[in-house]
């Protein structure tokens, strides 16, 4: 099981409080997470990555394991302690006021 | 009985305002969305219950929000706005071109007869049909392919469609209105489309009576005279009798003829409204004292509505999208304020009152009156 944090206008936007699970088959990459996130909320869909492009939107970054993942090659593996549960997959907005 | 609902879009959220035909006590619900720009909220004429909002984050993208219920529920639905084919290029603030890339929705009208029939207006200006409540959209892409297209250029605000409306006596015709390309009609529900800006003249682009490329900042039309439109443009208050095949400028004595919203009077097809703002360049309004201008003689002719506005000390601006009219005997006339006040008048404008004070930035008003 993945455990996934995501960003507040995120959460209220799919109704969700505190982290969210996903169950992911095979790999546990960038890839397959916002697949099977998408999957369980698609109200999230565009709002990360293009929906047609599947490149993650410019302004949204990817953490786990106090490194920042956002420019990694959506499938490739994430860290085992992700992939594990034990530390969470963190989707953030840019840090910006506003 | 009957009463009024106020649709209300802020940098923040989303506000629902209700009242009875008085107008005096409000009931307000909100924020929805909270976070999120919200750029328009507008109900259904067909039936009042069904409510539509467009809800962005630079962040986070386009989301449209639906409302079966009056605004007590909502319900996110489809969210991909993606170009019919080749996007194409239109003009760049430098005069370069690049491709139209959707940003978002900047207003939505839906059909006068089908709930779920609704249309939207994009940034990069496009225009788009949804036929299944919002669950699906599609671009009507003619507008977009038109041959001045790769001319249009952003307003400051980014090249965004703006205004849609719809002719309640032919539903072929849409008119349509783009930052900064100007004013468009379509005679056959789409599929093709006319620049109508003829007799408009705008000193800031390098033909002032160019077929495109003026800053149309709104369009108005009393339902009862589709032929008879009232234009906002960036300078100028504009007139047409002839559904925009040519424009006559009725600014008269304004203090400024810039501006934002425009609005017509239910029952009275000549008297207008308009927010006089000093100038481009500094989005004040003139003198500190915020004023709406009321022409009761199709323009040219205005006085100013001051009775319970502020008239000193003010620096709030009225956004194109930000004003309304219901269509009660005594109409109610409503606007909304970057410093965040919505304003009602109960009496076509005589006296105003503020809903409310302390709201995010407000982009867009619109009401709903209720049987």
């Amino acid at each position: 099981m993945i455990r996934v944090v995501l960003p507040p206008h995120l959460r209220n936007l799919a109704r969700v409080t505190g982290e969210v699970e996903v169950e992911v088959q095979g790999k546990a990459t960038q890839q397959s997470v916002l697949d099977a996130l998408e999957a369980r909320y698609p109200v999230l869909r565009g709002t990360i990555r293009d929906q047609t492009t599947q490149q993650r939107r410019a302004l949204v970054r990817f953490f786990a394991c106090e490194q920042d993942l956002s420019l990694d090659p959506p499938d490739i593996p994430l860290p085992d302690d992700v992939a594990t549960g034990r530390e969470p997959f963190l989707i953030l907005g840019a840090m910006a006021g506003g | 009985m009957s009463g009024v609902r106020v649709l209300v879009g802020t940098h923040k959220g989303a506000f629902l305002m209700t009242s009875d035909a008085k107008r005096k006590q409000w009931d307000i619900k909100g924020p929805h969305f909270t976070g999120w720009e919200v750029y328009h909220v507008k109900g259904s004429p067909a039936d009042p219950n069904r409510l539509y909002a467009s809800q962005n984050t630079g962040w986070f993208g386009q989301v449209i929000q639906r409302s079966n219920d009056g605004g007590k529920t909502w319900q996110a639905m489809e969210k991909k706005f993606a170009y019919d084919g080749e996007p194409g290029n239109h003009k760049w603030y430098d005069g370069t071109s690049r491709p139209f890339e959707f940003k978002r929705i900047w207003h939505l009208e839906p059909s006068l007869t089908d709930p779920d029939t609704v249309y939207a207006g994009a940034e990069d200006a496009a225009f788009f049909r949804s036929t299944d409540g919002g669950e699906s959209w599609h671009e009507l892409p003619a507008l977009r392919q038109h041959s001045t297209a790769p001319n249009w250029a952003p307003g400051a605000g980014g090249m965004c469609l703006h205004t849609i409306i719809l002719d309640p006596k032919n539903e072929d015709r849409i008119f349509v209105a783009i930052s900064a390309a100007g004013a468009f009609r379509s005679d056959d529900a789409g599929k093709s489309w006319r620049p109508i800006n003829r007799g408009l003249r705008s000193e800031g682009i390098p033909d002032p009576n160019a077929e495109v490329g003026h800053c149309v900042h709104r369009i108005a039309m009393n339902p009862s005279r589709p032929n008879v439109l009232f234009m906002q443009k960036h300078w100028d208050v504009m007139r047409t009798d002839d559904a925009g095949d040519t424009w006559t400028e009725v600014s008269g004595n304004l203090p400024s003829d810039f501006g934002f919203p425009i609005d017509v009077h239910p029952h009275e097809p000549e008297t207008i409204y308009v927010v006089p703002i000093k100038s481009d360049s500094e989005h004040i309004p003139p003198d500190g004292k915020l004023r709406v201008y009321r022409s009761r003689t199709g323009g040219n002719e205005w006085e100013a509505l001051t009775n319970g506005l502020p008239q000193s000390n003010c620096y709030v601006n009225v956004l194109r999208d930000a004003m309304a009219v219901d269509s009660l005997d005594s109409p109610g006339i409503y606007f909304g304020t970057t410093g965040g006040q919505v304003y009602a008048s109960a009496d076509a404008g005589d006296s105003w009152n503020p809903i409310v004070r302390d709201l995010p930035a407000v982009l867009s008003v619109e009401v709903q009156t209720l049987a």
